[in-house]
């Protein structure tokens, strides 16, 4: 009889009842085959996997990592709430011990999303990973936390809401953003002056196969793994670098993404994207979960799996080879960086200009942040979009020191009231969310 | 009038009925060597001085293919399984004449590697050399396109007596599951298959020429003939006669805990708005999961004559039986020992079930009253105890939509039935204890074999239809037709319905009893390359579980009688 070697467990919602919009990849449709595979194999039958019921999250779950605007209710549709509470339920079950990883098949996924939400980006509004993991840290104790995203996009969400924060590292591997959507992830992209090092983007040349991804993983992701030695590792499990996959360029395979779990050992896995819905997912995700559990996967491949067909070329390994020293160089370099990009300032400030491609929105922000060695720093975004909606929103990260938190409270208290629809001050220390309608 | 029959472990119950009510009722000790003899004395005893053609219809509950499957009592028979990409099949082996044969279909049903003759080839003159005279067959997806099984059985035919095809079992989707339903099915078949007709051969010598219904593990019963291709689904019918037993005494707005209560243990199942609980997927039995539909029950290891001890000065309960109660001359204290110091029963030695309690009151240094209100109480918050683990256990089944989260309502119990045996001697104290009120069951000690008396024919229809491909199909009922891109969900309902009339009039179902429910539908647009490609569309209906026609008259009757 199959055993799962480790208690494993699942959260399928599927929500077959929302769609963006009928004929979008982001459809009922999607995880259909997916739920057809994982029961014909029986799967939810295997001694050892558990399959958990949905959960939801709060809106006071979702104010602890976003600012909404004009509030939360605007932003989310219940399959949003289910989805990112089955995350934060499954991350909840692997750190209590319920079970010893966890994998939540659900969608709408949410990497794409940012700290401030206007509306939907990258077919996300909320980031589900980020809700579960501040929960986490407010609830259990848990402090590090590395997020190894491994959708075919750039994790542009992830990386801006824990641009700051040196407690969290994140990696993402994804095709060039030269070629796909959301243009981002390039090495340099490294976290803020309080973090650097911290955000390591890894880009990868179209047509990148198996030996590829597990050559990134062997030679980046594992070694920084090692020596950041976080509390929890999370996957942002995108499966869109499929050869099959409509939207992207990208080679692996089934085969390739359960030895790439079988090696990650993350605790916890979130889908993500993932549009080939027939000849991918059904193979990928149930490799997924074998690979979780420590179960056989020698046969889960797809009808039409061909390695020789599929195989990289010589100069995109050069390519790769190249990126992944340059990362590494990065990582290695990631007090220096940071000790530089302090050295006699007081605060920095960037401009970042998002475009919400799912809604059609257009965003710009002035982002403040206080230099601190202590902490992550307090964090002030001043964001306006285009259809008339300026907020300011303040952050008091959740390890804030004094004068970090001195600053914003302050910062909340002067904010001029005339100009703003909002002003909103996310005070993470005391988890307690405060806005002001002028 | 109706033959109701349930073999228990201990005793096989036998009722008759007719329109004003319970005619006689009969106990019969159960002869687990010869099951034969005892389903037929029973019915000779209840039947006695009744005309044969007096008689409509006989429902048997008997423990025939429980037995052989638990004991591991069964002729070698042959597996041929069919996978494609997914988990190793090998990991689903059930026993030594297992072979995995080449050929694979996928979730839509389409080909994707032949059937490997040259294999199966080899595989049968394996088989055939083994003596081997059954075989299943089972491919992944066959519920979707069995044509691969189809394809192996026309193959086998002229080798083997009896081919067993995975895509009978039902319509739902789990390999493993059809694989060991499908082991089962053949498996039991040849002890069904015999038991049965010389059931009725016997019956038939008497006079009685009528059907033999017989009662599933879901509550509901088929016909002898229908069962041939299904003998598995006989197996553990006993909790669901329990269950379907106390349907008529809960009423339409009542979630009901069901308590069967008997001698070595007790049986739990649910009842919400006079309708049992199905198990979402099939029952599990002897470390076999099947895809045979069954009621939601729990059988826990405490009844009557379960033994009592004091260990680590814990009282312990069950689960085993050492023999009788000591007041009936057994040899060591039981539950039914605590009920008769305690006054709730008058039967048996009062002096000897007092020396059972004082043995274990000296352990804890306790009064002997003391005691036997303790076993008493205990044994009751024990059995609550797991009907609430049941609910629970129901209570988080996951929901795929989010308009089954919003409709997602919890079992909230607000009423216990009781039956069996000791069922009167309980019943305030689980009242008391759970908050929740209790009610005996009319005719306790037999209700059980009332429930197998009025259950109806159940069954249930898959369909699946595929726009995009253009086909329609129920592979369960051999059911396969072309459609344009026209056709619709509200055709696929009809369809299913039409299907699942003349699946349960063939089944042995009265028209009077078609009481049909949709329990999925779903619809699904397929978009290939940004356009609309067709639409996926799956249905699955059912026959409820319930009882016959003009059981309401009989039931009041009995209800009255008892002043209920």
């Amino acid at each position: 009889m199959l055993r799962a070697k480790r208690k494993t467990g699942l959260i399928f919602f599927p929500a077959f009842d929302w769609a963006i919009d009928p004929t979008h990849p982001e459809r009922e449709e999607r995880l259909l085959y997916t739920q057809d595979q994982a029961m014909e194999e029986g799967l939810f039958d295997i001694e050892g996997l558990v399959e958990f019921k949905s959960d939801l999250v709060s809106e006071k779950d979702v104010r602890r990592v976003h600012f909404c605007v004009p509030d939360v209710a605007s932003v989310m549709t219940e399959s949003h709430f289910i989805s990112a509470g089955s995350a934060k339920r499954m991350g909840v079950a692997v750190v209590t011990g319920e079970v010893e990883k966890g994998f939540a098949i659900v969608r709408p996924p949410g990497h794409h999303a940012k700290r401030v939400v206007h509306g939907a980006r990258g077919f996300c509004n909320v980031n589900i990973e980020a809700i579960m993991i501040e929960y986490l840290r407010t609830f259990h104790g848990i402090r590090r936390v590395a997020i190894v995203d491994t959708d075919c996009h750039h994790g542009d969400g992830s990386q801006d809401i824990y641009w700051h924060d040196p407690d969290t590292l994140f990696i993402s591997m994804h095709q060039d953003g030269r070629t796909l959507y959301p243009g981002s992830g390039f090495p340099e992209e490294m976290g803020g002056p309080n973090a650097a090092g911290r955000t390591l983007n890894i880009p990868l040349p179209p047509g990148t196969s198996e030996e590829g991804f597990l050559y990134v993983l062997e030679n980046v992701v594992l070694p920084v793994l090692d020596e950041f030695k976080p509390d929890i590792i999370i996957n942002s499990a995108g499966q869109d670098n499929h050869y099959t996959d409509p939207l992207t360029d990208m080679n692996f395979s089934a085969q390739g993404y359960a030895r790439l779990t079988e090696l990650l050992k993350p605790d916890i896995a979130v889908l993500e994207g993932g549009y080939s819905i027939e000849g991918a997912l059904p193979y990928v995700n149930i490799g997924i979960v074998l690979a979780m559990a420590g179960i056989d996967y020698s046969k889960v491949r797809e009808p039409d799996y061909d390695p020789e067909s599929i195989r990289q070329s010589e100069d995109i390994s050069r390519r790769i080879r190249q990126v992944c020293d340059e990362v590494t160089d990065i990582w290695q370099r990631r007090y220096d960086i940071t000790r530089e990009r302090q050295e006699g300032k007081e605060y920095e400030e960037r401009v970042n200009r998002i475009f919400y491609d799912t809604d059609g929105i257009y965003e710009t922000q002035h982002e403040t942040v206080r230099i601190c060695r202590e902490c992550a720093g307090a964090l002030r975004i001043d964001s306006s979009s285009d259809r008339g909606n300026r907020i300011m929103a303040v952050h008091i990260p959740k390890n804030a020191c004094e004068q970090c938190k001195t600053a914003g409270f302050r910062w909340y208290e002067q904010a001029e009231p005339s100009l703003y629809r909002k002003i909103y001050l996310q005070n993470r220390p005391d988890d307690e969310f405060v806005e002001k309608v002028p | 009038m109706i033959i109701g029959l349930d073999v228990g472990g201990t005793h096989t119950d036998v009722v008759l009925l007719d329109k004003d009510g319970l005619v006689r009722d009969i106990k019969v000790t159960t002869d687990e060597a010869d099951l034969f003899h005892t389903v037929l004395s029973g019915i000779e005893q209840i039947s006695r001085h009744i005309k044969p053609r007096a008689i409509e219809r006989i429902v048997l509950s008997t423990t025939l293919t429980t037995n052989a499957i638990v004991q591991g009592n069964m002729p070698d028979i042959g597996m041929i399984v069919l996978s494609g990409p997914g988990i190793d099949p090998e990991a689903f082996r059930t026993h030594e004449h297992y072979y995995v044969v080449g050929g694979a279909i996928d979730h839509r049903g389409r080909e994707i590697t032949p059937v490997d003759f040259d294999c199966l080839k080899h595989v049968t003159k394996k088989l055939k050399d083994s003596g081997i005279r059954h075989v299943g067959v089972v491919g992944k997806f066959s519920a979707r396109n069995p044509i691969h099984e189809q394809k192996v059985r026309d193959a086998l035919k002229r080798s083997f007596r009896r081919v067993f095809l995975g895509h009978w079992v039902s319509g739902s989707l789990n390999f493993p599951r059809r694989i060991a339903t499908t082991f089962l099915n053949a498996s039991v078949y040849s002890t069904h298959k015999k038991f049965f007709k010389a059931v009725r051969a016997t019956l038939e010598d008497r006079g009685l020429h009528i059907p033999i219904h017989i009662l599933k593990a879901d509550g509901g019963t088929m016909i002898f003939d229908a069962s041939i291709k299904h003998p598995g689904q006989t197996i553990l019918s006993g909790p669901a006669a329990s269950v379907m037993g106390a349907i008529p005494f809960s009423d339409k707005t009542e979630e009901a805990i069901v308590l069967d209560i008997g001698g070595t243990t007790t049986d739990i199942g649910i009842i919400i708005n006079q309708g049992p609980v199905l198990e979402p997927v099939g029952i599990e039995l002897a470390g076999y999961k099947t895809l045979i539909r069954a009621l939601k029950t729990y059988s826990v290891g405490l009844g009557g004559d379960s033994a009592v001890k004091v260990v680590d000065g814990r009282l312990e309960i069950g689960p085993e039986r050492m023999g009788p109660a000591m007041a009936f001359g057994g040899p060591a204290p039981t539950t039914t020992d605590a009920l008769r110091v305690l006054g709730k029963i008058n039967d048996g030695d009062l002096e000897k079930a007092a020396t059972g309690i004082k043995g274990l009151a000296e352990h804890l240094g306790i009064s002997v009253t003391e005691m036997a209100s303790q076993v008493y109480s205990t044994f009751c918050s024990e059995v609550l105890r797991y009907a609430q683990m049941l609910v629970d256990n129901i209570n988080s089944k996951p929901f795929y939509t989010v308009r089954e989260y919003w409709e997602g309502y919890t079992i909230k119990p607000n009423r216990i039935l009781v039956l069996g045996g000791p069922a009167k001697s309980f019943a305030d104290e689980l009242q008391r204890i759970s908050k929740i009120p209790t009610t005996v069951v009319p005719k306790w000690g037999v209700a059980n074999a009332i429930g197998a008396a009025f259950a109806r024919t159940t069954c249930e229809v898959t369909l699946f239809a595929d726009t995009q491909r253009g086909i329609l199909t129920a592979p369960e009922e051999d059911f396969f037709e072309r459609i344009d891109s026209s056709f619709s969900r509200e055709d696929a309902e009809r369809k299913t319905l039409k299907l699942l009339k003349r699946k349960a009039l063939g089944r042995g179902a009265s028209r009077h009893d078609l009481e049909t429910e949709i329990l999925e539908s779903s619809q699904f647009n397929m978009v290939r390359g940004f356009s609309a490609a067709g639409r996926n569309i799956r249905i699955k209906a059912q026959v409820k579980p319930g009882l016959i026609h003009g059981y309401e008259v009989i039931s009041r009757r009995l209800m009255d009688e008892t002043g209920l």
